[in-house]
C-alpha cells in the first residue's frame, strides 16, 4: 500500500448561476481589479492508502460520486498525487 | 396515524411541526435519528433547520445519516413522507424527490411570507385544495434555489410532479413572485410516488391561528390526518 493524497475538486456545472461567486467577483471589482468572470469551487485533500494511484483515484471518485458532490449541480475531477 | 417528526442534530422547525399536527389532531412525536424510526411509524417529518450546520451543502449530511435508509424504506412502502426547508434539502440530497436545492440567488438568507399556486390537488398533500388554488405560507431559507437539469426539468414537468409554484397573489407565476431563483418558480416537488413529496416553504408556521399572517399551510399537514 502506498500514501496518497487525493484533491477532489468540486465546481458548478457551466450554466448554474452562482451568487456567491458573483458577489465575490463584486467586490473584487469594488476593489479595482478588472476580471470578466469568476468561479469558485469546492476543493478536499484527502489523505489515503490505496495499492496504486488509479485505485486511489477511484475511490476518491466514488466519494465525490457519494457525498462531495451533488451530480445535479456540480462537476468534479480527481488528481492523485503521493502523500 | 403516528408521525414520526425526525430529529438531527441542529433541527429547529421539529417542535413546531408536533404542535402544528397535535392542532389537527395528529398524533406525533419527535424521534431523534439515532434511535432510528419507532416501528408505529405511519407518517414521516423531516423539519426544517441547519442539520449539521448546513456543512458542505444544506442537507448533505444528514441525507446520508442511516435513518434515511429507513425512511427512503418506508417511502418504498406508501408512507407518506415529507421534507420541509431542511428536510425539502435532505429530501433531495438523498435522492427521495428530484433536483437539489442551493444558494438563493439573492445570495441572502430570506424570511419571507410568499405565495404558492397548487399545481396539482389530487395528492395527499393538496387534498384541501383545488388545483391553482393561492396559499400564503412563509420561508425562511438561505439555499432555497430549486435547481434541476435541463432534461429532469423537462421529465419532472411531463410526469406533473410540481406540487408548487411561487406565485403572486392573483396565482400568476412571474418572476418577480420568484423568491430565491428558482428553476420555473418551483417550490416543491413529488417524489416518485404522490406520498413522498418537499417543499421550501413551512406549512407548520402557518397552521396555528395565533401565528404567522395565514393558517393556509394546515391543508398540507393535514395528509397526516
Amino acid at each position: 500500500m502506498t500514501a496518497y493524497t487525493a484533491t477532489v475538486t468540486v465546481r458548478l456545472k457551466r450554466g448554474v448561476l452562482d451568487p456567491e461567486a458573483e458577489t465575490t467577483q463584486q467586490a473584487l471589482e469594488r476593489l479595482g481589479f478588472e476580471l470578466s468572470d469568476l468561479r469558485a469551487a469546492d476543493q478536499f485533500e484527502v489523505d489515503l492508502e490505496a495499492a496504486d494511484a488509479d485505485e486511489a483515484a477511484d475511490r476518491a471518485a466514488e466519494m465525490a460520486e457519494r457525498l462531495l458532490a451533488n451530480p445535479t449541480i456540480h462537476d468534479y475531477d480527481v488528481a492523485v498525487a503521493d502523500a | 396515524m403516528t408521525v414520526s417528526v425526525v430529529q438531527f442534530g441542529g433541527s429547529n422547525c421539529d417542535r413546531d411541526a408536533v404542535r402544528a399536527l397535535a392542532h389537527l389532531g395528529v398524533d406525533a412525536e419527535r424521534v431523534w435519528h439515532e434511535d432510528g424510526l419507532p416501528a408505529d411509524t405511519d407518517g414521516i417529518v423531516l423539519p426544517g433547520g441547519f442539520s449539521y450546520g448546513d456543512y458542505l451543502r444544506a442537507g448533505a449530511m444528514a441525507a446520508r445519516a442511516p435513518i434515511m435508509a429507513e425512511v427512503r424504506e418506508a417511502a418504498d412502502d406508501g408512507v407518506p413522507v415529507i421534507g420541509v426547508c431542511n428536510g425539502a434539502q435532505i429530501g433531495s440530497e438523498s435522492g427521495l424527490t428530484p433536483g437539489a436545492f442551493t444558494t438563493n440567488a439573492s445570495a441572502r438568507f430570506q424570511c419571507e411570507p410568499v405565495f404558492l399556486r397548487v399545481e396539482r390537488a389530487d395528492t395527499p398533500w393538496t387534498a384541501a385544495y383545488e388545483a391553482g388554488d393561492v396559499i400564503e405560507v412563509p420561508i425562511a431559507h438561505g439555499e432555497g434555489r430549486f435547481e434541476i437539469g435541463e432534461d429532469a426539468h423537462a421529465d419532472l414537468v411531463a410526469d406533473d410532479r410540481v406540487l408548487f409554484r411561487y406565485c403572486d397573489a392573483d396565482g400568476n407565476v412571474t418572476d418577480a413572485a420568484n423568491p430565491n431563483g428558482s428553476t420555473d418558480n418551483i417550490a416543491g416537488v413529488l417524489g416518485e410516488r404522490d406520498s413522498v413529496a418537499v417543499l421550501m416553504p413551512h406549512p407548520e408556521r402557518a397552521t396555528l391561528p395565533d401565528l404567522g399572517r395565514s393558517t393556509d399551510g394546515a391543508g398540507i399537514l393535514e395528509a397526516f390526518a
